[in-house]
């Protein structure tokens, strides 16, 4: 019934690809530009109620008193509801395989606060109305009495001695370390030592679609939650909270208006089934821009130490890293993040010896999870700007000292785990560099232009004792075309257009001839999440898988039609053909099979490799089933009088493995890049203790048409990756190295160095001594 | 709550409606019209998603009164083309990989138009410039220039 990858993978050699590999455009696209697609807030439903959130107005403080009663009695008030009305009133965070000092983790979540806010934001009632005015004056209408705690809002004031716990548990949430050789020793003997302290900042996903969803129950009694989320698979969480069973909760994850990361946590799905179950009424939840900047998760701001040893002709011979990253009021994924961070924190290099000792606190500020690069892209910055200054001081080239110390496929990373596919960082290096080209002249004679380098690995799919897995069905119709159904939420990346690529191949069919139903969890088999880089890989190989296994069902028949051998029968072009250039068509082979009985229909499962936990600090094994690697050249203008950067010229380049689709490969690069810029340029979320005051995007500043240049994408095709056809994911990688080469560039254009991110015109100001440093 | 009746045209039909003072055209033309082609981004008028054409010209429908476009013109994008067809701006954005969660795509798609139209021959700096007030969090912006180019240039051929 189900087989692993690979099975087509012989049949169909890459030069032979007919789908796989081609610029088409994808099958949502014309939905998209005339405004087709219905997304979670557009999604609505006769008697519907408006629900919303009240969010705690401190960052710790105490409920003393919180009284519903009079927001419930107003007209048009359908549902006001606080913790007390929720079943279960926790989600769970596991941490399979932790082996840190704090002790297995299983943190959690508190739905709605009880007793106590632990961030300003935190959601502490939900109500629902029979329109949006109803709404908020219910919520107006809440009685909630705070005392103010103090409260920590700095990871290292949250880990001294004495500080305000933010929980019961203490404020350590995680700790990864990672010991190879004796990186003490190797330093004390290196010829060069570089020291470098690096700061990132809290920034937030800012896709242009707020959360939203609409729930209902359905006539057959199930909970049906229409949410824009890269997890469907949250309806056993919801579940656990409503006391449902989880086959009575379905989610339906429509096209998503972009994720990042940021719809990866459990956003309005668990108020939404609160709110309709209480009602049993379909209920709809937006959140507005403010509600959603001020509120949901952001990414890990860290503190980064490396001290970085080579030898004289820039060899690396030791590592030495202390990270300490917040994350915020809840644990959300923090370790997780922390430990991707662990992991690849030594960066794409060959180092003999190497420390880690990464930390992340809780602190009364923002939570903090997943965000495109997942812990892994905010090393770029320092590990990159160590080579830089390392090359610099022994005044090697940037590519030259890469090149150098690159990882090659058979190498180990600090971890222990080996790299078994091709690692392409040396290649991307130069052919970022190159393609840079003639320097270009400075526009102003108060303007300086300089060049930098940054190279990054980022891994793809799922740590490997999650052991995880995607599944895809795939039926011929009668009439020759083809369905394929998967629990996949397509967040923009083109994840079912790549899909249905990957079927048309194997099936021999143009793309227009297959139908891909994606993202339910109660109707398509389950495909686990739009994360990790992990949809192409995983649920692509399981659509190789089913399309494959479809396949063999059906050659077999055609073969008897066209009383040719079986081996020698292929399906192209709508039908099946043999040596001689015979030719069935499936919708005749599709009856055939019908009425020999052969099934129409093959469900097919993909297996990640699976392994067990690792102990980082021991090392030794797989953590990863691969990683995806790249450079990013830039040319950066610097005014010498205001500090604005601008970048001039953006060369990304990136080993893809295999490209199904070129163009939506060079999109995710090309967006990706530019989301590194505005991380690199642009974008903080202001706290000031435990205040967010970033919560309009008149004040968050996400890269506009005018802050970025044409993004040059290189795509490499080594074709040896671990997705389908030799892929490998690239959905992450893109937004790790800008930061890093602007870094480098500024210091090429104006000789000073930049440590903490957004490298504003003030910030650059001051290093260059235009205003007072701090 | 003081309630006005104002009519306007919608993608060449006309509308008559009872609207609050205080509710923007965004509101009237998603909650009552169930226009939901026209998306929300910011509810600020900062990002653009939400743009539509009044009497041809974009503007953020989060911030435009309702009442403020009685009897002028509102195009949404599913006024650029009779129903079942595609203008020629929407083919380039499929054809040029211009739209990847697509929800910025329809104030794009308006931002563009309206530009062209003023605007039959721009360099790719002034496309740059044009769009520059609508956010796009997914493409970085190079696929959408791309596509503007090429309608452009496929108008002048």
């Amino acid at each position: 019934m189900t087989e692993d990858s690979g099975a087509g993978a012989g049949v169909l050699t890459a030069e032979r690809l007919r789908v796989v590999g081609r610029s088409i455009p994808r099958h949502d696209a014309r939905d998209k530009v005339q405004a087709a697609t219905l997304y979670a807030a557009d999604w609505q439903m006769p008697g519907m109620l408006h629900g919303g959130v009240l969010r705690a107005v401190h960052p710790s403080a105490r409920i003393r008193r919180l009284d519903v009663s009079r927001a419930a009695a107003l007209p048009g008030v359908a549902a006001v509801l606080t913790a007390r009305d929720v079943p279960h009133n926790t989600l769970w965070t596991d941490v399979p395989g932790q082996n840190s000092r704090v002790g297995p983790l299983r943190a959690r979540l508190q739905v709605l606060a009880e007793h106590v806010v632990r961030y300003l934001g935190e959601p502490v009632a939900v109500a629902a109305a029979e329109t949006p005015d109803a709404l908020a004056r219910a919520l107006d209408a809440i009685e909630v009495e705070y005392e103010p705690l103090p409260g920590a809002f700095d990871p290292e004031e949250a880990l001294r001695p004495g500080a305000p716990p933010v929980h019961d548990e203490g404020n350590l949430l995680a700790r990864w370390q990672v010991s190879r050789g004796d990186p003490e020793r190797a330093l004390a003997q290196a010829e060069v030592v570089i020291e470098g302290e690096y700061r990132c900042q809290f920034i937030d996903h800012a896709y242009l679609e707020p959360e939203a969803g609409v729930a209902w129950i359905d006539a057959d009694g199930v909970l049906v939650i229409r949410v824009a989320t890269q997890v469907i698979e949250h309806f056993r969480g919801v579940a656990d909270v409503l006391g449902l069973p989880h086959n009575k909760v379905r989610v339906i994850g429509p096209y998503v208006g972009g994720g990042f990361g940021g719809k990866e946590d459990v956003t309005v799905e668990v108020f939404l089934g609160l709110l309709a179950c209480r009602t049993r009424r379909p209920v709809r939840m937006v959140w507005s821009r403010q509600e959603s900047l001020l509120a949901r998760p952001k990414r890990h701001p860290f503190r980064l130490r490396y001290r970085t040893g080579a030898s004289r002709d820039g060899t690396l011979v030791a590592q030495a890293i202390d990270l300490l990253a917040d994350s915020g009021a809840y644990a959300y994924l923090s370790a997780l993040v922390l430990m991707y961070a662990t992991v690849t924190a030594a960066g794409p290099y060959k180092v003999p010896d190497v420390s880690v000792d990464a930390r992340v606190a809780y602190t009364n500020n923002p939570p903090t999870s997943a965000m495109r690069g997942f812990g892994a892209m905010q090393m770029v910055l320092a590990y990159e700007s160590q080579m830089d200054r390392l090359a610099r001081r022994l005044d090697l080239d940037p590519v030259a000292i890469r090149v150098r110390n690159a990882l090659r496929k058979g190498d180990r990373l600090p971890i222990g785990q080996e790299l078994d596919t091709h690692v392409g960082v040396a290649d991307a290096a130069r052919r970022a560099w190159a393609a840079l080209g003639p320097r270009r002249k400075p526009s102003t004679p108060g303007s300086r232009t300089g060049r930098g380098l940054a190279c990054n690995i980022q891994p793809y799919g799922r740590i490997v004792w999650l052991h995880d897995w995607a599944s895809a069905w795939v039926g011929l119709e009668m009439d020759g075309t083809a369905v394929v159904r998967t629990g996949v939420p397509d967040v923009g990346g083109g994840q079912a257009s790549s899909l249905c690529q990957i079927a048309a191949e194997v099936l021999g069919l143009e793309p227009d001839r297959i139908s891909v139903h994606i993202g339910d969890s109660a109707l398509t088999p389950l495909a686990g999440t739009t994360t990790a880089t992990r949809q192409l890989y995983m649920s692509g190989n399981a659509v190789l898988s089913a399309t494959s296994g479809l396949r063999q069902q059906l050659l077999p028949v055609a073969a008897q039609m066209l009383e040719a051998p079986a081996d020698r029968v292929t399906l192209r072009d709508g039908g099946a053909v043999d040596a001689a250039g015979r030719r069935v068509a499936l919708a005749d082979v599709a009856r055939e099979c019908a009425r020999l009985g052969v099934a129409r229909s093959y469900l097919g499962v993909y297996h990640a490799p699976a392994g067990d936990p690792v102990d980082l600090e021991r090392g030794g094994g797989r953590i990863f089933p691969d990683f995806t690697f790249g450079a990013h050249a830039v040319e950066v203008e610097v005014d010498t009088e205001t500090g604005a950067v601008a970048v001039l010229r953006h060369v990304a380049c990136h080993d893809v493995g295999r490209a199904v689709n070129p163009q939506s490969v060079e999109g995710q690069i090309q967006g990706g890049a530019v989301m590194g810029l505005g991380y690199g340029l642009l974008e903080e979320v202001v706290v000031d203790r435990g205040v967010n005051l970033s919560t309009n995007f008149a004040g968050y500043l996400i890269p506009t048409s005018l802050d970025v240049p044409d993004v040059e994408p290189i795509v490499l095709e080594s074709g040896d990756g671990k997705g389908p056809f030799g892929a490998r994911g690239i959905g992450e990688p893109p937004i790790g190295p800008p930061a890093a080469a602007i870094a480098n560039a500024i210091e090429d254009a104006v000789g000073v160095r930049l440590t903490e991110l957004p490298m504003t015109p003030e910030r650059v100001a001051r290093a260059l001594g235009l205003l007072p440093s701090r | 709550m003081t309630e006005l009746s104002i009519a306007f045209t919608l993608n060449g039909e006309r509308r008559e409606r009872r609207v609050a003072a205080h509710q923007t055209l965004l509101e009237v033309l998603r909650d009552d019209l169930g226009a939901v082609e026209v998306k929300e981004g910011c509810g600020e008028g900062v990002c653009g998603t939400c743009t539509v054409l009044l009497d041809g010209e974009p503007v953020s429908a989060c911030l435009l009164l309702a009442a403020r476009a009685a009897g002028r013109e509102v195009t949404t994008v599913r006024g650029l083309a009779p129903a079942g067809e595609m203008h020629p701006l929407q083919e380039a954005f499929v054809a040029h990989g211009a739209a990847q969660c697509g929800f910025c795509t329809p104030g794009m798609i308006l931002t563009a138009h309206a530009f062209l139209h003023q605007h039959p021959h721009p360099g790719r700096e002034e496309i740059r410039r044009a769009i520059s007030g609508n956010l796009c969090r997914c493409t970085g912006y190079t696929k959408i220039i791309d596509a503007i180019e090429a309608a452009a240039a496929a108008r002048r051929d």
